[in-house]
């Protein structure tokens, strides 16, 4: 057990080493955009001299090492700075967002992890019949639309016709069951886009094992197709289909953005396409460090997770 | 005594899919075995054992199908059964042991989980008696810390051990058969001592019936009743253990018995300036050290035979004496002078003067190149041979090892038999003009016919080209029969170490009798003179 800690304290450091990098590179990245913030707040008519007062209130003159540590000072604290565009915090801005982006994200894992895992061993189980063909074909399909048509695709279908919603408006007196009901489309339209993925992984997981020793011997212990499957193949391709999952929750963390755009789903991603449209930077920054955060930590938990189930690993000699 | 039969099976037929085409794998077999009794299959590989005992389950592997015959368990029809049925039976009343327990208990579960599955899904026993019964059965297979050993996961767990654990585990629902697949090959033969033993006990305790399947003469003699030869799907022939020792009737059998006879002249005493000296050298991976302080020397024209258990350092002497592993201490002397340690320092021609054969032939061929290429690079790289001498040169070593350079020469290695596989082995090592050459349990994964064929070429070549061999080996029947000079190995150190002759007959160490008197012998009494003689209960 004290290995375990170890490990997820060294990879803790590894990624906050990992996120300061990260945080660089966004920095520099924005550094890089064409365009002078001053002007684009006030627009075309402003004078030299209101320009230069902003530049001066914005910090804008400092040089860019100067600013950059005086951001991951205040990021460090909870401090991300303020929206030029609104003029309000952005750490408030951003975390009502992040809640209903992480719900979405909830939302989503919780209809495609069960039903691409069920599908993923259920295929295997089934290996080459009718089942396991039209399981895949309907996965790829599904993964092979861009994400927006899928989702106009289920509008067309499922709000032309009245049963769900195609847009979604939260205020703060939305019921859960309310939100649930109004958040379907979007979490069913990251659903098929994410279940392919991993439904594939899963099932070619376990078909990797079925020509191990130890699943003859379980056959040979006259064990049923489903308890050799359940019990003798998945605990050993865990490892692969933890990653796999861990990879496409990142996905549905940071890769909504078309999504919440379609819906016009209140999320970072929504929020992150209006900051770049008002080249809003500071909030453009924010978003990309959570973004990178969430990849950073789902990985940790992935690693560590595959870990604890090998047994090798974890019961040394 | 009246015996009842068990299992019947008359004219069964296999066939095993390649492509799209079904091709016989057994070609009608009858067989009958009693209750209690233990039927040795002994063949060779390909011969149709593991498949025929899996029938007798009335499973076939993926890629295979039960196309003709019979099978009859204790009246019940295994091939008209329903899939169910068979499934309960299987596990229950027949049981199966796998050769290589590693890679046949599942690395997820503890050892006592897995124990306990066939009881109760079985519906024998609840999980509880199961537990204290799986106990009782590790103790009896002599198993250390029976009461803790099953819950450890199997990674935690020897290879002896495990196959002791495995047979406990298929003697969990007292089966009326067992099927052992190869149970011992995988072992080291001081560890193959323990296991024989076990498995015969048990089996005898519990009056079980048994196919006991294996390609060792000697292992069957000690375990079976009956032997039953099979070659390539084909009965040869059946006859009580002691008859067929004693008076073989078919001529392949007469030669699977003959196979051993092969010895190389003995040669005078070595002298002059060793070919290579390893001198102190102590070496290992990390912190740890896998040999301690080594010394022998190799002459020209002799062969010296490293023996030792899996983990005694055979492998990592060979690392160190071609570079790829710098020893800590120590040095190795190539004709008197030092080598540098790593091959990166050596020079073309030093690196030209050692060479090695590895044991798989199949997976150290470059499966894309013709024969051509994998003997011809060598060759051009070392020598410089170019064009027409090249292609002389290639056929030149075809002809040396014995495969016609028309018919050979522009062939693929998956072309070729296993034997013909590690001729080319020898005729890459060859290419290169060295005066040493290592042998890396180049004949382990061969048949008993084909090894014969190869040691002699290997002894030819040796006493034509004044080559010196370094035999990396486990199986000392190969050792008495091709070896000058044999070093011992345990534990990275060397314990013994001396001519053949001198070794053999007199050892001076314990461990070189252990592992002496650990080889099995054609003799059915060999096992319990050994038992007794060793003061453990037969």
């Amino acid at each position: 057990m004290a290995d375990i800690w170890r490990m997820i304290g060294r990879r803790l450091l590894l990624g906050i080493l990992t996120l300061f990098v990260i945080s660089l590179v966004i920095f520099g990245a924005t550094e890089l955009l064409p365009g002078d913030l001053a002007r684009e707040l006030l627009g075309q008519s402003a004078t030299e001299e209101t320009l230069a007062a902003l530049r001066e209130q914005l910090g804008l003159n400092d040089p860019a090492p100067l600013r950059y540590l005086k951001w991951l000072m205040g990021v460090l604290q909870g401090d991300f700075g303020v929206s030029m565009a609104t003029q309000k915090p952005i750490a408030e801005l951003v975390g009502a967002r992040l809640g209903n982006t992480m719900f979405l994200a909830l939302y989503a894992a919780a209809l495609a992890i069960p039903l691409s895992l069920v599908l993923g061993i259920l295929a295997a189980l089934w290996r080459n019949s009718i089942f396991d063909r039209a399981s895949n074909a309907l996965a790829l399909t599904s993964i092979s639309f861009p994400e927006f048509f899928v989702a106009y695709i289920l509008v067309l279908w499922l709000a032309q016709t009245g049963i769900f919603p195609s847009m979604v408006r939260i205020t703060g007196s939305t019921t859960f069951g309310d939100r649930l009901y109004m958040s379907f489309l979007p979490a069913l339209t990251l659903t098929l886009v994410v279940t392919a993925h991993m439904m594939r992984m899963t099932r070619a997981a376990i078909i990797n094992l079925l020509a191990s020793p130890y699943i003859e011997m379980a056959r040979l212990k006259g064990m049923s197709p489903l308890r050799v499957v359940l019990r003798h193949a998945v605990p050993n391709a865990l490892a692969p289909i933890i990653n796999v999952v861990a990879l496409n929750l990142a996905y549905l963390i940071t890769g909504v953005v078309i999504v919440e755009v379609v819906f016009v789903y209140p999320g970072l991603g929504q929020l992150m396409v209006d900051a770049v449209t008002n080249r809003d930077i500071a909030v453009v920054q924010a978003i990309a460090l959570i973004f990178a955060t969430a990849y950073v930590l789902l990985n940790l938990i992935a690693d560590v997770m595959s870990t604890i189930t090998n047994p090798r690993l974890m019961h040394r000699r | 005594m009246e015996k009842q039969v068990l299992l019947t099976i008359k004219g069964l037929q296999i066939e095993g899919r390649s492509g799209d085409a079904w091709h016989p794998i057994v070609k009608g077999v009858d067989l009958t075995l009693h209750k209690g009794e233990v039927l040795g299959l002994i063949g060779e590989s390909g011969a149709g054992k593991s498949t025929l005992g899996l029938a007798a389950m009335g499973f076939a592997r993926d890629g295979c199908r039960i196309s003709g015959g019979t099978i009859d368990f204790d009246g019940i029809d295994l091939r008209q059964a329903p899939e169910a049925q068979r499934r309960g039976l299987r596990g229950k009343r027949i049981a199966y042991v796998a050769q290589s327990a590693a890679a046949s208990f599942n690395p997820s579960h503890k050892l006592i989980d897995q124990y306990c599955e066939g009881p109760v899904v079985h519906g024998v026993m609840p999980r509880k008696n199961a537990e204290s019964d799986a106990v009782e059965l590790y103790r009896r297979m002599r198993l250390p810390n029976p009461e803790d050993i099953g819950f450890r996961y199997p990674h935690q767990v020897s290879g002896g051990q495990l196959q002791r654990a495995m047979t406990a585990m298929a003697m969990a629902c007292r089966p009326d058969l067992i099927i052992f697949d190869e149970p011992t090959t995988a072992l080291d033969v001081t560890t193959q001592i323990e296991v024989l033993a076990a498995i015969r006990d048990i089996v005898r305790q519990f009056g079980t019936a048994a196919i006991y399947i294996t390609h060792d003469l000697a292992v069957v003699a000690q375990m079976a009743d009956r032997i039953k030869v099979l070659l390539r799907g084909d009965e040869v022939e059946e006859a009580d253990t002691r008859s067929m020792l004693a008076a073989p009737k078919q001529d392949y059998t007469k030669s699977l018995w003959a196979v051993r006879s092969f010895a190389r002249a003995a040669q005078p005493q070595a002298t002059g300036t060793p070919v290579v000296s390893v001198r102190n050298v102590t070496a290992g991976y990390g912190a740890v050290d896998v040999l301690k302080d080594i010394s022998f020397d190799i002459h020209a024209g002799r062969t010296v035979a490293v023996v030792g258990e899996s983990g005694s350092g055979k492998s990592t002497t060979a690392r160190v004496i071609t570079g790829l592993l710098s020893p800590r201490q120590g040095e190795v002397l190539m004709g008197g002078k030092p080598l540098p340690s790593s091959f990166k320092a050596r020079s073309r021609d030093e690196l030209r003067q050692c060479q090695m054969i590895y044991q798989m032939a199949d997976t150290a061929l470059n499966p894309k190149l013709r024969l051509r290429e994998l003997i011809g690079r060598p060759a051009e790289m070392y020598l410089g041979l170019k064009g027409k001498a090249l292609e002389a040169r290639i056929r030149d070593l075809l002809t040396l090892i014995e495969l016609e350079p028309d018919k050979y020469i522009d062939r693929f290695p998956g072309e070729l038999s296993g034997g013909q596989k590690q001729r080319i082995g020898i005729a890459r090592a060859l290419a290169a003009e060295p005066q040493l050459i290592i042998c890396d349990e180049v004949t382990s994964a061969l048949d008993q016919i084909v090894q014969e064929g190869i040691l002699k070429l290997l002894d030819r070549l040796q006493r034509e080209l004044n080559l010196a061999f370094m035999f990396i080996t486990h199986d000392l029947a190969t050792v008495k029969s091709i070896a000058d000079e044999v070093v011992v190995m345990q534990n990275g150190a060397v314990v013994e170490r001396g001519p053949k002759a001198a070794l053999f007959s007199a050892p001076q160490e314990a461990y070189t009798n252990l592992l002496l008197s650990s080889v099995p012998e054609m003799d059915p009494d060999w096992l319990n003179r050994l038992l007794a003689a060793r003061g453990e209960h037969a």
